[in-house]
């Protein structure tokens, strides 16, 4: 089977221009730089058709802007992107198109992601209107369909977004998204910003309409617990690379990364009590001046001279896991 | 650690908001008690009162809220009419309250140590070089590393999990018997939370401090807390040990927000949700605030239940139909 979506070691950068002043000043012998930030570094993952994939991180490792990457809002500073095996950079101006409906996002705040002057009506219907996909007499109906689909009440549609709660913002979102047919949905942070029963709901709307549409999924999510109920297959990332990739039920039972079984030890769960809290030391480092070698050694309880210097790959270290540590080369 | 006096006793508490389209009862008949060296969690979802709750105890509440009943006891002393002078020798003495958004709590255009020494000076006659020897004391205390270096910093120059730290060494400085924490962790990574909790547990071990944890997150309660109060609508519907609450909740509000936790043994199924959302304050429904929603609802809820203990005298609960059945 070939996978839906496939990166080939895709790197984003992303650089801050040199203002005037410090251009005068590197005129009269200044050494001002250019600052890179290394928001993606050298990422490779690839997606098959129906798969619910997990990306994991803290806030500044990458994971929103490597979804921006693969959703197409951003071009990718190195590597390629393959949507169905076809180079997304190579493709003629009909297969493009098609990518770009095919794969669509849903966003962590939906009252900054919705036009608050449109009525819902017109911002569900808005996008398979201008595509084309149904006659301006249907249209009505279609939106309709997709307003039901997740969940609202039709007779909404001559409503503002204002008018909505969190939650169902959150649908119309889902519904915009759903109306130009796509086969695959990156959810960034999708349900974050809601109340726990509301999260509950969506939940269970988007593992519905998983079952429905036969969709594909890339779950971006800080929240390792939503993670675990959604996804078959999780990545973990820090500060822009990938430090484990690994089917769910392994991870979470047998972590292979220092930095996957410090995050798993952090999480607060309902089910332990009275539980000692034994913190991971320090904070992620700016991606702007990254540490050495393995990203993660000064945090790293298990440090070697090694891992100062050298970065290590990410390697197979069982049928469809990967990790990049060296310390699965001693064993 | 329980001794007679609880540290906090909040009878019947009402704080109502007095607004153009109606009253909003914000707080409505809201009673629990904190022991010394308790951590209670009070847990809700937006709107359901918890914020006001602890603004009430502090005495924060603004125009048009108001605290139209009930009493507040800190430590025996009623401190619901105390005057603004009263309050503010108790505010941050023996009182102090931390809040989610820490850039709200820090003055951004004052350095940390002016900042920390004013509040020591604020309560205690000493001279500067002691305040500054114990804000010092107290930033090493919350982990921060190089605190002598990092109290000339501007809050800008910290990282959120950092300023968070910050906000509770302010906290700290008095050494208070009690400590309102107003969803605290909640805009931080899941790895900065694990080392803000490991911080408040240990002082809370070593101080006897007691603890006000407000939050939406069920999961750090269970965790972190002694005693749990979970609010609806204004009210408390449930409240007892982390053990009752969390392995046996009586009430259907609490049954369906733990139900709706993902975690691993229920895995890829769907989740109990709970259907709807949470009422306006300003259009509660008749009797129990929750029965729209409630899957066990009949005639009998459009009376207001009033609060009982139907399993366990510590274990109260505000509902006619609570769930009996699965105590195991």
């Amino acid at each position: 089977m070939t996978a839906l979506i496939e990166l080939e070691g895709v790197s984003k950068r992303f650089t801050r221009k040199l203002d005037i002043a410090e251009k005068i000043v590197n005129v009269f012998g200044g050494h001002i730089r250019e600052q890179t930030v290394h928001a993606v570094d050298n990422v490779s993952l690839a997606i098959d058709e129906g798969e619910v994939v997990g990306l994991v991180g803290e806030s500044g490792c990458g994971k929103s802007t490597l979804g921006r990457v693969i959703a197409g809002i951003h071009p990718a500073s190195e590597g390629t992107v393959k949507f169905k095996g076809r180079d997304i950079t190579a493709m003629s101006s009909g297969e493009s198109k098609e990518w770009a409906l095919q794969v669509q996002m849903i966003f962590q705040d939906p009252m900054s992601s919705l036009n608050p002057r449109l009525r819902v009506r017109d911002i569900v219907g808005e996008a398979p209107a201008f595509h084309g996909l149904v006659t301006s007499e249907e249209l009505g109906a279609y939106v309709d369909e997709m307003m039901l689909r997740v969940g609202l009440d039709p007779s909404f549609g001559r409503r503002f977004p204002h008018q909505f709660s969190g939650g169902q913002r959150q649908r119309i979102g889902i519904a915009r998204a759903l109306a130009v047919r796509p086969a695959f949905l990156v959810c960034d942070e999708a349900i974050a910003a809601l109340d726990v029963s509301i999260q509950a709901q969506v939940i269970n709307l988007f593992m519905r309409l998983r079952k429905e549409l036969g969709l594909t999924y890339l779950f971006i999510s800080h929240d390792l617990g939503v993670v675990e109920h959604l996804s078959e297959r999780v990545v973990i990332m820090y500060l822009g690379r990938v430090v484990e990739v690994a089917g769910t039920e392994e991870l979470f039972a047998k972590p292979n990364h220092p930095y996957t079984v410090a995050l798993l030890g952090e999480v607060p769960r309902i089910d332990r009590r009275g539980q000692a809290f034994m913190p991971i030391k320090g904070e992620i480092p700016s991606p702007l001046n990254p540490p050495s070698g393995c990203h993660f050694h000064p945090r790293c309880p298990h440090a070697m001279e090694r891992c100062r210097v050298e970065q290590p790959a990410l390697r197979e270290i069982a049928p469809g896991r990967y990790s990049a540590c060296h310390l699965n080369d001693q064993s | 650690m329980v001794s007679n006096t609880p540290t906090l006793q909040v009878e019947d508490l009402k704080t109502y908001f007095y607004t153009k389209a109606g009253v909003a009862k914000a707080v409505d008949g809201v009673s629990f008690s904190v022991a010394k060296g308790e951590v209670m969690g009070l847990v809700g979802e937006s709107g359901s009162g918890k914020t006001v709750t602890g603004f009430s105890i502090i005495g924060l509440v603004d125009p048009p809220g108001k605290i139209a009943g009930g009493r507040i006891l800190f430590d025996g002393e009623d401190i619901t009419s105390a005057d603004g002078e009263r309050m503010r020798r108790l505010r941050g003495r023996r009182i102090a309250m931390i809040f989610q958004d820490p850039m709200m709590t820090l003055n951004p255009v004052l350095r940390i140590d002016t900042q920390m020494i004013e509040a020591v000076q604020a309560h205690d006659k000493v001279d500067r070089q002691t305040a500054f020897e114990r804000s010092r004391d107290a930033l090493g205390q919350v982990g921060i590393p190089s605190p002598e270096e990092r109290l000339k910093a501007y809050p800008h120059q910290f990282s959120g999990g950092m300023r968070q730290r910050v906000a509770i060494a302010i906290a700290l400085l008095h050494k208070p018997d009690l400590i309102i924490a107003d969803e605290p962790t909640t805009a931080l990574d899941v790895t900065i939370q694990g080392q803000i909790l490991y911080e408040v547990q240990k002082l809370c071990r070593e101080r006897g401090m007691s603890l006000i944890w407000i939050t939406h997150d069920l999961a750090v309660v269970a965790g972190l807390a002694d005693s749990i109060c979970v609010m609806y609508a204004g009210r408390i519907v449930e409240t007892g040990t982390i053990a009752d609450v969390i392995d046996r909740p009586l009430h259907p509000y609490t049954h369906g927000l733990i139900g709706s936790v993902p975690s691993h043994n229920k895995r890829g199924q769907p989740l109990a949700q709970i259907p709807g959302m949470a009422p306006s304050l300003l259009s509660m429904p008749q009797g129990c605030a929750f029965h729209p929603r409630c899957p066990r609802a009949d005639d009998k809820c459009l009376v207001d239940p009033a609060m009982s203990t139907p399993r366990r005298p510590d274990h109260r609960v505000r509902c006619f139909h609570p769930h009996l059945e699965d105590a195991a």
